[in-house]
């Protein structure tokens, strides 16, 4: 039979803790159990290790997968009246897709999707760490496309123009004047996204991805006590949550500072 | 065939607006017009009368919906050119001055020849300082656009365009957005410009700077030319009742 905390404790624990009331012991042997007992901060960390994997690598396929829509709906709303012939009609149909993509993955619930990824469309891999890396970058290149066209569309048209009047393409144009321009704007905006993806990718767990939350959940499940292994997950997302929020807050005044 | 000193040449252009609440609008109604190398083209007339409308259409900033514009004898309105190569050539200055703001003002001005003419950083910085000097800003060039005045932005705008030695520079109500204060600073680089033998043509509500440094004077009204000529033509001895209601108005 596996040897349980509840035996291990009396060798474990120093003497003085033993002697402690019966509240302070309890609370002691809660601590024992939830993360030292078998090296169980070690399935946090490796859960944390997990989350922010699964973040940036989230991220980074969103902020790919949202430059390119919210390029193709920014060029659709702002030029679409000035192209013509077959350009038009791709672009056109190359809008519609990107439209239905949004209203499908703004609409839906990103657990909901997740599962759609994970136990139909990838059903025969079990690599949940990478489908559900690949479920919330779909998810979150929605909602970047839609803060970085509302960066470019917010760039003066007169940017564009001068742009163009020197000789520069379209393209270039976007790439030397009008992106640098858009995404300082919506850093702030971007990075509040970060944030809010590092508190979704906890329904990963969901999938056994284990993050974690999963970390947490297993572990409570395993001591028959949630209360302090669900109160170091949550406290863990607060301080990283803190930490970003502060970084953010830092870049958002510099931002207003440089440049003046 | 062609005369080999026209450099701009403008073919009965026209331009309609559709807009969802007035229909159609007709803002250029058929407009032609020469303009020769090292000339100085002056458009006035009344707001709304399609000047500015005109002028944007010589780079096809506005792509004319009839007529031509031949620049340097191409047809610039056909759909094969490559209209990015021939705007090189042609200088922008806008009324915004719209530099580019995330940039310093050397960046601004460094930005297009080392990208598009392919010039070394080195030598494009060197060109720059020279331009810098010549008007008189060659200490803000490490300054971003927000920190200079409306008549140093605009002073750099011109600098800018010039980066790319262009043979005809557009003007369009370059002095308009400006403090009164700041559009005698900007005037006098157009005239030293001017000086110099480039080719401009400018839209502008300056009637002094028209009749200082301009050589021909194009007066437009509802969409149309109205009456062209030289500055004493237009401006002492005008023939058409809207030009003469017109400068009734402004002088």
């Amino acid at each position: 039979m596996r040897v349980g905390p509840a035996q291990l404790w009396p060798d474990v624990a120093p003497q003085w803790i033993l002697n402690l009331p019966e509240g302070l012991e309890d609370f002691c042997y809660d601590i024992y159990k939830s993360f030292i007992f078998d090296d169980r901060y070690e399935m946090y960390i490796r859960g944390l290790g997990n989350t922010l994997l699964l973040t940036a690598m989230a991220t980074a396929m969103g902020i790919v997968l949202g430059v390119i829509i919210a390029l193709l709906r920014a060029t659709w709303d702002k030029n679409g009246h000035a192209i013509h012939g077959f350009p038009k009609l791709l672009l056109r149909i190359v809008n519609i897709f990107c439209n239905v993509y949004l209203t499908v993955i703004r609409g839906t619930p990103v657990l909901v999707q997740l599962m759609i990824w994970y136990f139909v469309v990838f059903a025969s891999s079990r690599n949940g760490l990478m489908i559900a890396a690949f479920a919330f970058g779909i998810n979150s290149g929605a909602y970047v496309a839609e803060i970085i066209r509302s960066g470019i569309m917010a760039v003066d048209v007169g940017q564009m123009e001068a742009g163009r009047s020197l000789g520069f393409g379209y393209v270039a144009t976007m790439r030397y004047i009008i992106l640098p321009q858009a995404f300082k704007a919506v850093l702030p905006a971007l990075a509040n996204e970060f944030i809010v993806l590092l508190k979704e990718t906890s329904v990963a767990s969901f999938v056994s991805v284990a993050d974690l939350t999963y970390a947490g959940n297993i572990i409570g499940g395993n001591s028959y006590d949630y209360l302090f292994p669900l109160l170091m997950t949550a406290l863990i997302y607060l301080a990283m949550v803190m930490f970003f929020t502060h970084l953010v807050g830092k870049l958002e005044r510099r931002l207003r500072n440089s440049e003046r | 065939m062609s005369d080999k000193n026209i450099i701009i040449e403008a073919n009965g252009v026209q331009k309609y607006f559709s807009s969802r609440v007035s229909g159609k609008i007709k803002a250029l109604d058929g407009v032609s017009a020469k303009i020769h190398k090292g000339e100085v083209v002056v458009i006035v007339g009344p707001s709304g009368s399609g000047k500015s409308t005109f002028l944007r259409c010589l780079n096809l900033l506005e792509i004319p919906t009839g007529g031509q514009i031949l620049f340097n004898d191409v047809d610039i309105t056909d759909k094969k050119v490559d209209i990015n190569i021939h705007r090189q050539k042609m200088g922008m200055v806008f009324q915004h001055f719209n530099l580019f703001p995330h940039m310093t003002i050397l960046e601004n001005m460094t930005l297009a020849p080392t990208h598009l003419l392919k010039k070394s950083k080195e030598e494009a910085e060197a060109k720059a300082m020279q331009l810098l000097q010549r008007v008189g800003l060659a200490d803000r060039a490490d300054a971003y656009p927000s920190q200079l005045s409306g008549g140093q932005k605009q002073r750099i705008a011109i600098v800018r365009a010039l980066m790319m030695e262009p043979e005809v520079m557009l003007f369009d109500e370059p002095t308009s957005a400006l403090d009164p204060e700041m559009v005698g600073e900007v005037l006098e680089v157009m005239k030293e410009l001017a000086r110099g033998g480039m080719t401009m043509v400018v839209v502008t509500h300056e009637m002094g700077f028209a009749k200082e440094v301009g050589n021909r004077v194009l007066f437009m009204a509802d969409g149309k030319l109205v009456e062209e000529g030289t500055p004493e033509e237009i401006f002492d001895h005008p023939k058409h009742p809207r030009l003469q209601d017109f400068l009734a108005k402004v002088l």
